[in-house]
C-alpha cells in the first residue's frame, strides 16, 4: 500500500476530497462576505447567523408549508436575502458615513439577537432536515464511500461561485458595482441609483450565506448555533484571500478547506486553529492577503 | 493693540474655562472615589470586585481603541494569561498574592510585546484580524496545556495573605485591595493619556501620516501603548483570578474580546470614565437579567443594547453626557 | 474560606450550647436557588424546563415545609465559572439560600461546590456529567444525583464488548470530559478483552465530522464510540449515518447522549444506537405519570436531568421536614439515611462521597417502525443494578471516603 506521510494513499485522497467539500462551504460563505466588504466596507458579523437563517428557512418551509429542498434552494436565499436588504436599508445605511468599525459592531449585535431568538424558539439541540431523495445514498469510489449529496455540494457550490465571479467581473452590472465601490459620487452623477445598488448587494451577499445554509441543512444539525463557530473561520478565509477580492475568497475558501482537512488527519486537535496560523503567516508576508492589492 | 488685547483676554477666558473643566473633573473623580469607598457596605462586594476588574480591563482596552485608534480583537488573551499565571503560581507555590499578580501582569506584558511586534504595522480590519488570530493560538495553547485544567478551569486558587499578613479571605480586605489595584491602573492610564506621549498618540489617531511626517516613530508609540494596555488587561485578569479563586477558558475565548468591546462602546470610546461606566452597566444588566424571569432572553437583550448603541448613542453613555453638557452648559 | 469556617465553627459551638438552634429552619424560609445554563449550549439539558421541574417539586410538596415557605430563585450561569462563583457567594451571603439546584457545566459545578464547601447550604447536582464531581472534587456540601460519566462509559462499553464489539475507534472531544470518557472506555474495553485500535481528538464545536468518520471507517474497528457531547454528538451521528457506518458493519456507540439529542436527531437517523441513561420517561408507571404532568406544563418530555431535579428536590424537602432544619450537615445526614423511592428510582441511596447510587438503564434508540410518537425514543434493553453501576468507593479519590 502506498503511504503518504504515514497515511495510506487511499485515505489521503479521501481526506483531500472531504476537505475540498468543506472548502466549498467556506468559498460560498467568504464570497458573500467579500462582496459585502467590497461595496459596503463592512465586516458582516451577522454572516454566520444569516447562514443559520438559511438552514432554518429550509427546515420551516419543509415542515410548515411542505415546500421541498429544491424549491427551498431558491426560496430560502430569497427570503433571507430580503431580510438582509431590509437590514441594510433601515440600519446599515444610517451608519455608512462613520467609521466602518460600527458596521461590524452593529452586525455583531444583530447576530446576537437572531441567534438568541432562535434559541428561545427552537431550543439548542437542533433539528433534522432529510437529504432529498434524489441525492440519498452514495457511491464507492474505491478509496472511500462518497455520499451523492456531498458530491452535489461541491458541484453546485463551484458553479455558483464561478457564476458570481463572472457576474461581478465580466458583466455590465458587475462593472457598475465595482465602479460604485471606487467612486460612488461619480456613479450617482451618471444616473445610477447607488443606494439601491448597495442594498441589493448586501441582500445578495446575505442570500449567498443563506444558500450555503440550505446546502448544509441535510448534513448538519439545523441548530441556532450552527453559524457562530463557522463565522470567525470564514473571516480568516476572507482576510487570507485579500479583503474584497472575489477570486481570492473562492480560491482561499477551497484551499483552506483542504488545509483544515489534512490537519484533521495529522493533528486533529488543531483543526480549528490552523487557519489562524495560516492567516498570521500570510499577513506577515503579504499584508493585503494573497489576492488583495496593496493599498 | 486692540487685537492682541482681545486675543490675550480670550486666552485667559479659555484658561479659565479649562481650569473650571479641570475642577469639575476633579469633583467627579472625588465623588466616584467616595462611592467606591463606601460601596461594599451598600452592595455585594464580590460583584463590585468583578466590576472593578472588568472596568480595569475595559479601560486598558480603551487605551488602544479610544486613544490610539486600534481595534484589538485579541485582548482576551491578555486577561487569560494574567489569570492563568497568577492562578498557577498561587496554587502551586507558597507566594503572596501580590507577587502572583505582578508575575501574571509581567506575563501579559511579554505576550503583549509579542502580539504588538507582529501586528502593530497593520491597520483597521487587518489589525483586528491579526490580533484575533494570535488570540486564537493562545486559546489553543491554554486548551492543550495541562496546568489550565481544560474546560473545568483552574479551581480553588487560594486568596492567601496580602504582603504575608492581610487575610484576603475577608471580602472587605479583598475589596480594598482590588480597588487599590484598579486606582493604580486607572491613574497610569490617566497619566499616559495626559502626558506628551498621550498627545502624540492622539495625533496618530487623528492623522497618522501627519504624525509620521512630523518625525514621530508612529509604530514605536503604538507599540508602547499596546504593551501598556496588554499589561493592564493582564493585571485585571490576575486580580480577577484572586477574587474568584479560579481561572477559566471563558477568559481566553474570543467572546471575551467581543464583550470588552461592548463594554467600552456602551460606556463611551475615548473617554476616561466611559469604560468604567460601560463595564458597570453591562455587568449589572447581565447580572440582573440572569436572575430575572426573562433570564433566557439575555443574549437578545444584549444584542438590542449593542444595536441601540451603534444606531443612537454612538458616543456611549459618558460620551453622550459630555456632548449634552457641552451643548447646554457652555 | 477560612474565615467562613471559623465563623461556622463558632456558630456551631454556640448552637450546641444554646440548644437546638441548628435544628431549625433559618430565616423562617427554605430558600432554593436554581443555577443553570438558560441561554447557551446546555439550555435543553436542564435550562428553563429544569426550573419548571423544580417548581413542580415545590408545588407537590405543598409550597411549605413545617409551615415555613419554600422560596425559589434562579439565575443563568452563562456557562461561566465566574458567574457561578459570584452568584452562589451572593446567594449564601445576601439571599440566605439553603439549597442550590441545577448545576450543569462541570466548570460551573466545581466552582459552585467550592463556594458551598463549609457553608450551611447544600448543592444538588443534576446537570453535570463529570464523575470527578464526587471523586477528586467531592465536598460534604453536595450530592450528585441523576448520572455521571462512569456508568455511561462503562456500561455502554461493557455491553457492546459483550456482544462481540472488541475493536474500538473512539472519536473524542478534545476537552477534559472527552478525555475522561475515552479513558473510562479504554479501561473497560481492555479489561473485557477488547482493544482500542485508534482514537481521534477533535476540537469542541467542530463543524464537520466527515474526516473523522472516514478515519473511523478506514480503521476497520467493530465499534465507533463518540466520546463527545451535545451538538458534536448529534453531528457525529448524522455524519455516521450519511457515510453508512452501520451498513459497513460498524456499531455506533454514543457515550454521552441525552433524550434531547435523540429527539433532535429523530429515530430515522439515531435508530439502533445504544446508550446508557439514568432514567427514561416511559420506563415505568410512576415515571410516565410524572412525565405526563411535566409534558402538560412544558410541551416536552423530561430528560433524566429534569427528573433528577424533581426527585432530588423532593428528597431534600422531605429531609428538611423530618429534621426541622435546613442546615446542610443535618439535612445531608438525613438524606443519606433514607432511601430514594420515587418516580426516579427505587431503593436509591446516597454514598459518603455524595454519589446518589441508583439503577441505570442500557437503552437502544427505537426504529421508525417501533416508535409511536416523537418522544417514543428508547427501548430499555436491560437494567444495570445500582451496585456496580457507579465508580466503586474502593477506587475513589474522594477525601470523605474512609479507607
Amino acid at each position: 500500500m502506498t503511504m503518504i506521510f504515514g497515511v495510506p494513499a487511499a485515505a489521503f485522497f479521501g481526506q483531500l476530497l472531504l476537505g475540498l467539500i468543506n472548502g466549498a462551504f467556506y468559498a460560498l460563505l467568504s464570497l458573500g462576505l467579500a462582496i459585502i466588504f467590497g461595496l459596503l466596507k463592512i465586516i458582516n458579523f451577522a454572516h454566520g447567523a444569516q447562514y443559520m437563517l438559511g438552514a432554518f428557512a429550509a427546515y420551516l418551509l419543509l415542515n410548515y408549508l411542505g415546500i421541498n429542498y429544491w424549491a427551498a434552494l431558491f426560496l430560502a436565499p430569497l427570503i433571507v436575502g430580503t431580510i438582509g436588504a431590509l437590514i441594510e436599508r433601515y440600519l446599515l445605511r444610517r451608519i455608512t458615513h462613520i467609521d466602518h468599525i460600527y458596521g461590524l459592531l452593529l452586525t455583531f449585535g444583530l447576530a446576537l439577537i437572531i441567534q438568541g431568538l432562535f434559541t428561545n424558539l427552537f431550543g439548542v439541540s437542533g433539528n433534522r432536515y432529510p437529504v432529498p431523495s434524489e441525492l440519498s445514498g452514495g457511491i464507492n469510489l474505491g478509496f472511500m464511500f462518497m455520499p451523492y449529496y456531498r458530491g452535489w455540494i461541491v458541484a453546485i457550490a463551484v458553479v455558483v461561485c464561478i457564476a458570481v465571479w463572472f457576474l461581478i467581473e465580466k458583466t455590465k452590472l458587475g462593472g457598475y458595482l465595482r465602479a460604485g465601490t471606487e467612486n460612488p459620487a461619480l456613479m450617482q452623477a451618471f444616473g445610477i441609483n447607488v443606494p439601491l445598488l448597495v442594498t441589493l448587494t448586501y441582500g445578495f451577499g446575505v442570500a449567498l450565506a443563506a444558500f450555503a445554509g440550505v446546502l448544509a441543512a441535510p448534513i448538519y444539525s439545523v441548530a441556532p448555533g450552527m453559524g457562530a463557530n463557522l463565522l470567525i473561520v470564514v473571516f480568516a478565509v476572507v482576510v487570507i484571500g485579500g479583503m474584497g477580492s472575489i477570486m481570492g475568497a473562492i480560491v482561499t475558501g477551497l484551499a483552506m478547506g483542504i488545509v483544515e482537512g489534512l490537519t484533521k488527519v495529522y493533528y486533529p486537535e488543531a483543526s480549528n486553529t490552523v487557519i489562524f496560523l495560516v492567516m498570521i503567516l500570510v499577513l506577515l508576508l503579504r499584508p493585503a492577503g494573497l489576492f488583495g492589492k496593496e493599498a | 493693540m486692540a487685537m492682541t488685547e482681545t486675543k490675550s483676554s480670550r486666552n485667559t477666558a479659555a484658561q479659565e474655562q479649562k481650569k473650571a473643566a479641570n475642577r469639575r473633573r476633579t469633583i467627579v473623580y472625588l465623588v466616584l472615589l467616595a462611592i467606591a469607598l463606601i460601596a461594599p457596605f451598600l452592595a455585594y462586594p464580590v460583584f463590585l470586585m468583578k466590576i472593578l476588574c472588568f472596568a480595569l480591563f475595559a479601560s486598558a482596552f480603551n487605551l488602544v481603541l479610544g486613544y490610539t485608534g486600534l481595534l484589538s480583537f485579541g485582548h482576551a488573551a491578555f486577561l487569560a494569561t494574567g489569570g492563568y499565571f497568577t492562578g498557577y503560581l498561587l496554587s502551586n507555590h507558597a507566594i503572596t498574592p501580590e507577587i502572583g499578580i505582578i508575575t501574571g501582569t509581567i506575563a501579559a506584558i511579554i505576550l503583549g510585546t509579542f502580539f504588538g511586534l507582529l501586528s502593530i504595522r497593520r491597520q483597521g480590519i487587518y489589525f483586528a484580524m491579526i490580533t484575533l488570530a494570535l488570540a486564537q493560538l493562545v486559546f489553543f495553547f491554554y486548551l492543550q496545556a495541562d496546568f489550565t485544567g481544560g474546560e473545568d478551569g483552574m479551581q480553588g486558587v487560594p486568596r492567601g495573605y496580602l504582603f504575608g499578613f492581610i487575610d484576603l479571605e475577608n471580602n472587605l480586605a479583598m475589596y480594598y485591595f482590588v480597588l487599590a489595584i484598579f486606582l493604580l491602573g486607572f491613574l497610569l492610564i490617566q497619566r499616559t493619556i495626559h502626558s506628551p506621549f498621550g498627545q502624540v498618540l492622539k495625533a496618530i489617531r487623528e492623522n497618522e501620516p501627519r504624525a509620521t511626517s512630523l518625525g514621530y516613530n508612529v509604530d514605536a508609540y503604538k507599540l508602547v501603548a499596546f504593551v501598556i494596555s496588554a499589561g493592564l488587561a493582564g493585571l485585571a485578569g490576575s486580580t480577577k483570578t484572586v477574587v474568584f479563586q479560579l481561572a477559566s477558558l471563558n477568559d481566553a475565548h474570543w467572546h471575551m474580546s467581543g464583550e470588552v468591546i461592548l463594554m467600552t462602546l456602551v460606556g463611551g470610546v475615548g473617554t476616561l470614565v466611559g469604560p468604567i461606566v460601560g463595564a458597570t452597566f453591562v455587568l449589572t444588566l447581565t447580572h440582573q437579567l440572569a436572575q430575572s424571569a426573562v433570564g433566557d432572553w439575555v443574549n437578545v437583550i444584549l444584542g438590542v443594547v449593542f444595536v441601540a448603541c451603534v444606531m443612537a448613542f454612538r458616543a456611549g453613555i459618558v460620551g453622550e453626557i459630555q456632548k449634552f453638557a457641552k451643548k447646554n452648559f457652555k | 474560606m477560612k474565615l467562613i469556617k471559623k465563623v461556622l465553627t463558632a456558630a456551631v459551638a454556640t448552637a450546641m450550647t444554646a440548644g437546638a438552634a441548628q435544628a431549625a429552619i433559618t430565616d423562617n424560609e427554605v430558600r432554593i436557588g436554581y443555577l443553570a445554563d438558560m441561554s447557551g449550549t446546555y439550555r435543553d439539558l436542564a435550562g428553563p424546563n429544569g426550573l419548571e421541574a423544580l417548581r413542580m417539586a415545590v408545588e407537590d410538596f405543598g409550597g411549605t415545609v413545617n409551615g415555613k415557605k419554600i422560596v425559589v430563585i434562579n439565575a443563568d450561569d452563562r456557562n461561566s465559572p465566574d458567574v457561578a462563583s459570584s452568584t452562589v457567594r451572593q446567594w449564601l451571603e445576601s439571599d440566605k439560600v439553603d439549597m442550590v439546584a441545577g448545576l450543569v457545566a462541570s466548570s460551573v459545578t466545581i466552582a459552585a461546590t467550592k463556594v458551598l464547601e463549609g457553608s450551611d447550604a447544600i448543592g444538588l447536582v443534576n446537570g453535570s456529567a463529570a464523575s470527578s464531581i464526587t471523586n477528586e472534587h467531592c465536598t460534604p456540601n453536595h450530592i450528585h444525583w441523576a448520572y455521571d460519566t462512569y456508568p455511561l462509559a462503562n456500561s455502554t462499553a461493557s455491553a457492546i464488548v459483550a456482544e462481540g464489539g472488541k475493536n474500538w475507534f473512539i472519536v473524542t472531544a478534545d476537552y477534559a470530559f472527552g478525555h475522561s470518557l475515552e479513558n473510562d472506555v479504554r479501561t473497560v474495553v481492555e479489561r473485557d478483552g477488547g482493544k482500542v485500535v485508534d482514537t481521534v481528538r477533535h476540537p469542541l464545536a467542530t463543524n464537520d465530522f466527515s474526516s473523522y468518520i472516514l478515519q473511523a471507517q478506514a480503521s476497520g474497528a467493530d465499534v465507533v464510540g463518540f466520546a463527545n457531547a451535545g451538538g458534536d454528538t448529534v453531528n457525529s451521528v448524522i455524519t455516521a449515518g450519511e457515510f453508512g457506518l452501520a451498513q459497513s458493519g460498524q456499531t455506533v456507540a454514543a457515550l454521552l447522549f441525552f433524550l434531547n439529542d435523540v429527539h433532535a436527531l429523530g429515530v430515522q437517523t439515531a435508530q439502533g444506537i445504544q446508550l446508557v441513561t439514568g432514567w427514561y420517561w416511559d420506563k415505568d408507571k410512576d415515571a410516565r405519570a410524572w412525565s405526563d404532568k411535566f409534558y402538560k406544563r412544558t410541551n416536552a418530555r423530561p430528560g433524566m436531568v429534569h427528573a433528577g431535579i424533581y426527585s432530588s428536590t423532593m428528597h431534600y424537602l422531605k429531609a428538611v421536614e423530618a429534621t426541622g432544619s435546613d442546615n446542610a450537615k443535618v439535612v445531608r445526614a438525613e438524606m443519606a439515611k433514607t432511601k430514594v423511592n420515587d418516580m426516579f428510582t427505587k431503593g436509591g441511596y446516597i454514598r459518603e462521597d455524595g454519589r446518589m447510587v441508583h439503577d441505570m438503564y442500557l437503552a437502544q434508540v427505537k426504529t421508525p417502525a417501533e416508535s409511536k410518537n416523537e418522544w417514543d425514543l428508547y427501548k430499555i434493553v436491560r437494567t444495570i443494578p445500582a451496585d456496580g453501576a457507579f465508580r466503586p468507593l474502593s477506587e475513589s479519590k474522594c477525601s470523605l471516603v474512609k479507607k
